[in-house]
């Protein structure tokens, strides 16, 4: 399948009156046309920075891409200009954010919030951009679209509110989809519909889709990849059944068991013990060190080599080396 | 909406009675009278005068009769000058300080936003430094110092403008300055503040994904949501201007309305006094209104025809 989306290496950091915070170290990320990828992690890891910088929304200064490319089918985004980066945004990559009562703005009718990016981006009358517009609320499933245009934001009960997010951002047709924690906001029963509506916009637009959340429950509905990413780096990537039936990473272990299970009760949850580390000195060695069951003394002073399982399965950790398997071993 | 005007309209004259009244009782609680001053005016002349004005009447007649001066609109004659009516006072002064008080407003508003709007585009860079200096010190600095001070320098010692009077638009520009430096720095600070928040807010974020460029962020999305604080104390600020142009006209010698009522209370010239100060209120009260029209206008989710908004 093709590639639309390749990162690598990519370094973010921020500057503030503590120091410089490595936000994000090394990411190396890629994704196919027509698939979910999620990226998964706790608050912190550096998973928002890391789908910021794809369309150069961190905010700059104090947010910088300090290393590394992000290639969207042949352009390097990061060495794009604010100019090109805007004919973009909006149409080739579109992102949606995690709170929908915030999202729109209060003063604007939904209808003219919904057109504008179309008439930013293509010459296209008002008459059609309405159109359009409305075909795109049927989608999503607003009733009545004609008139819900006429209405300002507040007249939208959550949920709605965030089927209009997901309409104005697909609007221009993009070919990625970025979803900052989509669900995070809303209560369980419109998480349902809202990852519904993905799986079905995914069937008819083709849309790549990229998935930021810490919900695995959210992840095991819709993801057809997983990156776990901790402290800036993705540590195990792999196939949404590599990551639930064959967890590698200690980290990815742990966090599949503190999720509480149905078919599981009464067992009490095992959380994972301890903070992720300060990101203003990151250790050198492997970042979940502290908290690893299975630390070695090789884990606190050596980063893990990058080991491959599968086609689709990768991970850092040092567990996965011969010399490692040897010494368990014995 | 229709509701909300008509209970708005009968508020406005209730507001407009209770001044008048107020005015009304307070103005003969000042001691003297119109006639303190013409000592050659004998005891009978005097009398006459005072029957001619319904002066000799009992202070409750001189109520009811006043009253209906105000729902007739006639204020009848001044009594220090006899020539004159108190309607053709306003009629020469209004639109005089009318125009004074509207270019004042839209030089304040215009230039405030501006200088607040980019003092929070570039927030933290010298450009937000001098516009913040500027306008702290425009707040310090009272009307009637920056106008001594703006007539000296620009007027006298460079010669640049007329001094005084109020006859072609050169002689507006050292008023308007003198009277507008204050609103707008307050303008100023407020928009200043109220971007900055608004620029870190949610929807701002969604509109640069979408590709806007940054001109149509900051007049589209920002602004108008930026702007409410400003629209609040418009009213305030209206107020203000007002005021100021009693000083600011009487030290340009413009011949506007505020010369008129500073004179009347002078001279205890009662018709002078009431008939200002109640054009004057009427006039305020109605620039309230609309400005809580607008508020309606400028952010939906403020419904005027309905209690608590949604």
């Amino acid at each position: 399948m093709e590639k639309i989306l390749d990162i690598k290496d990519l370094h973010v950091s921020f500057t503030t009156y503590g120091g410089e915070v490595q936000a994000v170290r090394g990411v190396n990320l890629d994704l196919h046309k027509g698939e979910t990828l999620a990226i998964v992690g706790e608050s912190g890891c550096g998973k928002s920075v890391t789908a910021s910088s794809i369309m150069k929304l961190i905010p700059s200064p104090p947010g910088k891409i300090t290393k590394g490319s992000i290639h969207f089918k042949d352009q390097d985004l990061t060495k794009m200009s604010n100019k090109d980066i805007r004919k973009i945004r909006g149409v080739d990559i579109s992102m949606i954010f995690q709170d929908p009562m915030t999202a729109l703005n209060p003063t604007l009718t939904v209808g003219d919030q919904l057109t504008e990016g179309l008439k930013q981006h293509k010459k296209i009358s008002s008459h059609d951009a309405n159109e359009q517009a409305i075909e795109m609320l049927n989608l999503v499933g607003i009733p009545n679209p004609k008139e819900r245009m006429k209405q300002h934001p507040h007249q939208f009960s959550g949920g709605m509110r965030q089927r209009i997010v997901i309409a104005m951002a697909l609007i221009c047709e993009p070919e990625l989809l970025i979803a900052d924690e989509p669900t995070t906001a809303l209560d369980v029963t419109i998480q349902a519909q809202i990852l519904q509506l993905f799986n079905k916009i995914q069937e008819q637009t083709g849309v790549s889709i990229i998935l930021i959340t810490h919900d695995l429950g959210v992840v095991a509905k819709i993801a057809d990849r997983i990156a776990v990413m901790y402290a800036g780096k993705v540590i195990e990537v792999g196939t949404r059944r590599e990551i639930f039936y064959n967890p590698q990473h200690p980290y990815t272990q742990g966090l599949l068991n503190s999720v509480p299970r149905l078919d599981q009760r009464g067992d009490q949850l095992i959380p994972i013990n301890g903070t992720p580390p300060d990101l203003f000195s990151p250790p050198k060695g492997c970042p979940f060190t502290a908290r690893c069951p299975k630390a070695m003394e090789v884990c606190e002073n050596v980063y893990p080599v990058h080991t491959k399982l599968s086609d689709t399965q990768e991970v850092d950790c040092w567990l996965q080396d011969e010399r490692a398997k040897k010494y368990i071993a014995t | 909406m229709l509701k909300y005007i008509v209970k708005r309209f009968f508020l406005m004259i209730l507001t407009i009675f209770i001044i008048a009244t107020l005015t009304f009782f307070l103005m003969n609680a000042i001691p003297g009278s119109p006639f303190n001053e013409e000592k050659t005016s004998n005891a009978v002349v005097q009398q006459n005068l005072e029957k001619h004005f319904n002066l000799d009447k009992p202070l409750p007649v001189q109520y009811v009769l006043y009253l209906k001066s105000i729902i007739t609109f006639d204020f009848g004659p001044s009594i220090k000058q006899p020539t004159e009516t108190v309607n053709s006072l306003l009629g020469r002064g209004f639109p005089i300080s009318a125009e004074l008080g509207i270019w004042t407003i839209l030089v304040a508003l215009i230039s405030g936003i501006t200088l607040g709007v980019v003092a929070a585009l570039r927030h933290n860079k010298l450009i937000d430094y001098t516009a913040m200096t500027i306008a702290v010190l425009g707040i310090s600095i009272p009307n009637f110092v920056l106008a001594t001070l703006v007539i000296q320098v620009i007027a006298v010692d460079l010669k640049l403008l007329p001094a005084a009077t109020w006859n072609s638009p050169q002689h507006m520009i050292l008023p308007i300055i003198a009277l507008a430096t204050g609103p707008m720095a307050i303008i100023a600070r407020l928009t200043r503040s109220s971007m900055l928040e608004t620029l870190t807010q949610d929807y701002i974020k969604t509109a640069r994904a979408k590709g806007l460029s940054p001109f149509k962020i900051v007049v589209k999305h920002a602004l108008r949501n930026a702007l409410m604080p400003v629209v609040t104390i418009l009213g305030t600020l209206l107020a203000g201007v007002l005021t100021g142009t009693f000083v600011i006209e009487k030290i340009f010698a413009i011949p506007g309305m505020g010369k008129y009522f500073v004179q009347g209370i002078n001279q205890r010239d009662y018709p002078v006094i009431m008939g200002t100060t109640v054009f004057y209120s009427t006039f305020l009260v109605m620039m309230l209104f609309l400005v809580d029209i607008m508020y309606g206008v400028l952010d939906p989710r403020i419904k005027l025809h309905k209690k608590g908004g949604e």
